[in-house]
């Protein structure tokens, strides 16, 4: 009985006030020098490039490291980068794919999670399995086909070629459709009564309620398909098509191995859009990749 | 042993002030419940005695030691939350016993795969599952060990939230409003068994509510707190007898208390609605005044039948609500531009539709207020009469 | 205009369902057409093709049952470049769920310094990886890379990284992790947000309050479905590699770092081995569903409560 007592008595309290402070100050210490460490390692690339583009061919190939560059050569190696490749070229190529591809993915994408979410018609189960099924299939496996069914139709290195395999996001139906099903229907059977009809219901009222959504898919869309190199790689050999990674991959072709200094004036030039649009847009960014997880 | 004492407890939540200095004596095994409006800060005084909140100054004693710098699981005191805070991955079993699991057993005993190796631990965890089964059969909880808090109904839930708190054998209970989340039928039934439990534990129980049905059947002593202040002190009768303040004698009491504006005439005599009163009162005369009369003091009747020689207000039959044993009556008073007054009276009262009514109270059930809103004490204006009760001859109708 | 909150539902006339019927049908329509030539079509064309010898141009071709898929498992190059695949999403798969875990919750406490933190984290996932990879690789360069600098100037041996076979693949795999980290830390912080702050506050009240039990007790549990989520998609990404492999070491040095989809662009878009590219990339397509099989059966029973 004795040790069963003993068993059921609470452990005596281990630290005194004092003690309890120095604990928190050192694992706020130690929270911030890791977490330093770890955004120095994330930050490093971007600063070495944003350097290196500054520096002179002499100090890029010389031994010793200096982050800040002593002779400014940003100029020369801002403008190599830009001559020697269509740059800002390849950024507008950028701009349109990811501009049509979203406005198509959206046009489609919006009736058809509307028509799943609230709407009975025939087939509707067996287009819902099919949506579910296209989500675990990557762009990467209809590539082939697809490739070979556009060669033949002579519509490589066009831009309908590059954005064709995206129009359809299923990601954009099932997100969608997600979030239709929560749209109250009294709103929608007092708008039918009103005399509307099912297409202005969608895009006058149900669009509006979702656009949060709307607005996070579109933020993901975009980064994407502008960082997308796997399928422009293989439908465009005409530099002028180009989008951001092929063209860049297309210039350090051509710069093999020496210019580092245009090179990173390049890099710079290709990333800062995406860059400076999350900085300015950092929520909307972010609240895109949360929506994904939330399933 | 269990009494609990606050010292001048101040706590701004930036810029904005919520405790004011509070000053509280909770003896040692008594049902003390802090009452108020929302942003009161009742919520926040409970959350510094539990440590999860540390106050800007002041202190918090139990036993009669200062328990300030101990950290919450130290205190000896349970909380219960108004979401009841149960952990949603673990069965109800796991749930009670989680506190006698982190008290009992080192970090080495706890650890996933480092726990095997421990031989204390097998002994610790017999113990604890006896005591949590001995609580679950208190509480009825029995049957339901093995679910998950998901599978479990709101008034299940609050047991299990007890039963956690009951395991670890507190010197102090706190319970952050945990019935607001019950349907009205549970509520009451629930007061009950919460009031018994207090008995059957003889702990002392801190409890938040804004509720004042609960403060009311449930309480040893109640503190009514406003704007981070306490603005009363005492027994549940105290508060519905002897209100020390307008917003006190409003909360307290169903249906609310009416209110009627009142000022101080010559010789201190109360004035209301230009008659007077037999009541007197030691302030100025012009001095305003609120004179609130609690709907149980108020007998209605038809005018027709209104005596020579009482006190009774001419009132128009508005809305009548039927309670079923009682009934609760609106009226207005014509000509006077002032809210509804409500009274209580028996089912049966026969009164005219639309008719007029004589409204008639007991001078001496009168609270008086000051402009402030605090309480003035008044003494019946017939000189002579020690606190007579007897209505004076000063019929008035408007 | 009538707009209460229980509005019954117009009378329900054959004509009307019709009428919703086309509409829903119409509405469907242009998406289901897109299904099929972007993604039915051809995934049985893909499987098709597999069972033939197909060569891009060439005029006919026969048809050869399961040769190719047999030629796959039997051919050296597939077999390494399927286990290069598999050990780089080994490799990086730890580094990018378990960092990220640890650094949302470290993160997740913070109140000033957390956009910057965010922003730091994130800014590898918003960046071109192309472009990147070009800085990597001046980075890791050999001579003019600060990171071997570093390792001189500590004292260490240099190291080459993208020219060693035994550094490509692993080199390879921590740019994968540097890139997915930020995604994987905002979806942890999500997770972390949606726990309910008075848990934590029952569990210091019940003992639980140094940072190691708070995690055992309740951050890890109710961060179970999170996790899972973001296992699978980190595997799943980078199962996907390719970005890397084809700037930065183009397979090489040695094939150290061919992946499996880096094979099938090579078989298919440069040999034109049609046929062939088409079964390795059914191969590929197993693998990517019983990643998301694994995550359907095995997982979620553990996982929700």
């Amino acid at each position: 009985m004795g040790t069963a007592a003993a068993l059921a008595q609470p452990l005596p309290a281990q630290a005194t006030p004092a003690r309890i402070r120095i604990g928190r100050l050192t694992s706020l210490a130690a929270t911030h020098a890791v977490l330093l460490a770890g955004a120095a390692f994330m930050l490093l690339p971007f600063i070495w490039m944003l350097t290196t583009s500054l520096k002179s061919p002499g100090e890029i190939f010389s031994a010793d490291f200096t982050l800040w560059p002593r002779k400014f050569s940003a100029v020369e190696n801002y403008d190599r980068a830009l001559t020697s490749a269509p740059l800002l070229r390849f950024a507008l190529n950028g701009f349109i794919i990811c501009f049509g591809i979203l406005v198509v993915q959206l046009l489609v994408a919006i009736p058809c999670a509307y028509a799943l979410a609230k709407l009975k018609f025939p087939g509707r189960n067996l287009l819902f399995v099919l949506v579910l099924l296209g989500l675990c299939i990557p762009v990467q496996v209809p590539a082939l086909p697809l490739y070979i069914a556009l060669a033949k139709l002579e519509l490589l290195n066009t831009y309908f070629a590059i954005m064709f395999p995206f129009f359809l996001s299923v990601f954009a139906i099932f997100l969608f459709r997600q979030f239709f099903k929560g749209f109250p229907d009294d709103i929608i059977h007092a708008a039918r009564l009103d005399g509307m009809s099912e297409f202005e219901i969608v895009w006058r009222i149900v669009v509006p309620s979702a656009w949060p959504a709307i607005a996070a898919f579109s933020v993901f869309s975009t980064v994407a398909h502008w960082n997308d190199l796997y399928w422009p790689l293989i439908v465009v050999s005409d530099t002028r098509l180009a989008p951001p990674p092929l063209g860049m991959m297309f210039f350090a072709d051509a710069e093999t191995g020496s210019n580092y200094g245009a090179l990173t004036a390049a890099a710079t030039i290709l990333t800062a859009p995406l860059v400076i649009a999350f900085l300015v847009a950092r929520r909307r960014f972010i609240e895109g990749i949360t929506m994904t997880g939330v399933k | 042993m269990a009494a609990v004492e606050l010292q001048s407890i101040v706590k701004s939540f930036g810029a904005t002030p919520v405790l004011r200095g509070i000053d509280l004596a909770v003896a040692d095994g008594e049902f003390m419940t802090l009452v108020g409006p929302s942003g009161c800060g009742k919520t926040t005084l409970i959350r510094i005695i539990a440590g999860i909140e540390s106050q800007d100054s002041g202190s918090v004693l139990i036993g009669g030691s200062a328990i300030d710098h101990l950290r919450p699981h130290e205190r000896r005191v349970a909380m219960v939350f108004q979401s009841y805070a149960l952990y949603p991955h673990m069965s109800v079993r796991a749930n009670l016993s989680l506190p006698l699991v982190m008290s009992r057993l080192r970090l080495h005993e706890r650890l996933p795969l480092v726990r095997l190796l421990s031989g204390r631990r097998r002994a610790v965890m017999r113990g604890i599952e006896r005591e949590v089964e001995a609580v679950a059969q208190q509480l009825q909880l029995g049957a339901l060990l093995d679910r998950r808090p998901a599978q479990l109904s709101g008034g299940q839930r609050q047991r299990v939230a007890l039963g956690r708190a009951i395991v670890r054998h507190p010197d102090v209970f706190l319970m952050d409003e945990p019935l607001s989340n019950l349907d009205a039928k549970l509520r009451v039934h629930m007061r009950t068994e919460l009031a018994e439990l207090h008995q059957r534990l003889g702990a002392t129980f801190i409890y938040v509510t804004h509720d004042q049905v609960e403060a009311m059947t449930m309480s040893n002593r109640v503190a009514m707190m406003d704007s981070g202040d306490i603005i009363q002190l005492g027994t549940p009768t105290e508060l519905y007898a002897r209100p020390a303040n307008v917003k006190v004698a409003q909360f307290i009491g169903s249906p609310a208390i009416n209110f009627l504006p009142g000022t101080v005439g010559a010789g201190g005599r109360v004035e209301l609605l230009g008659r007077q009163l037999a009541l007197e009162v030691a302030l100025p005369a012009g001095a305003a005044l609120t004179i609130g009369i609690r709907p149980e003091a108020i007998a209605a009747r038809p005018a027709t039948a209104a005596q020579d020689g009482e006190a009774w207000l001419l009132a128009r039959l508005r809305r009548r609500e039927n309670l079923g044993p009682e009934h609760i009556l609106h009226f207005d008073l014509p000509g006077a531009d002032l809210a509804p007054i409500v009274c209580r009276a028996p089912a049966q009262l026969h009164l005219p539709a639309d008719g007029q009514v004589a409204l008639t109270f007991d001078t001496m059930a009168c609270h008086l207020f000051d402009a402030s809103g605090a309480r003035v004490a008044a003494r019946g204006a017939n000189a002579g009469e020690a606190g007579g009760r007897e209505p004076v001859v000063v019929p008035f109708r408007s | 205009m009538r707009t209460s909150a229980t509005l019954p539902p117009p009378p329900r006339r054959s004509r009307q369902l019709w009428i919703e019927r086309l509409t829903g049908a119409g509405f469907a329509m242009p998406a289901f057409v897109l299904l099929l030539l972007t993604n039915l079509l051809p995934l049985i064309a893909v499987f098709y093709l597999s069972l033939t010898d197909y060569e891009f141009g060439a005029l006919d071709a026969a048809f050869v049952g399961l040769a190719n898929v047999k030629k796959a498992f039997a051919d050296p190059v597939i077999r390494r470049s399927i286990s290069n695949t598999l050990i780089y999403v080994a490799t990086v798969l730890p580094g990018a769920v378990v960092l990220a875990l640890v650094i949302a919750v470290l993160v997740h406490g913070r109140k000033r310094m957390r956009s910057f933190y965010e922003v730091a984290y994130f800014l590898p996932v918003t960046s071109t990886l192309i472009a990147m990879a070009t800085v990597w690789q001046f980075l890791l360069h050999p001579r003019l890379g600060p990171v071997n600098g570093a390792l001189r100037w500590l004292g260490l041996p240099e190291v080459p990284f993208l020219s060693d076979p035994a550094w490509a693949l692993p080199t390879l795999a921590v740019i994968g992790i540097w890139q997915l980290l930020g995604f994987n830390m905002v979806l942890f912080l999500a997770g972390l947000s949606a726990i309910p702050k008075d848990l934590y506050e029952a569990a210091e009240i019940d003992g639980a309050a140094s940072g190691i039990d708070r995690f055992l007790t309740i951050t890890w549990p109710l961060l179970g479905p999170t996790t899972m989520f973001v296992i699978v998609t980190t595997s799943i990404t980078a199962f996907k590699v390719f970005d890397t492999v084809a700037v930065m070491t183009r397979g090489g040095p040695m094939g150290s770092s061919e992946v499996l989809l880096y094979n099938i662009y090579l078989e298919g878009f440069q040999y034109f081995h049609t046929g062939y590219a088409a079964a390795l990339t059914v191969i590929f397509l197993v693998f990517i569903l019983a990643f998301s099989a694994f995550q359907t059966f095995a997982l979620d029973r553990r996982v929700h409560y």
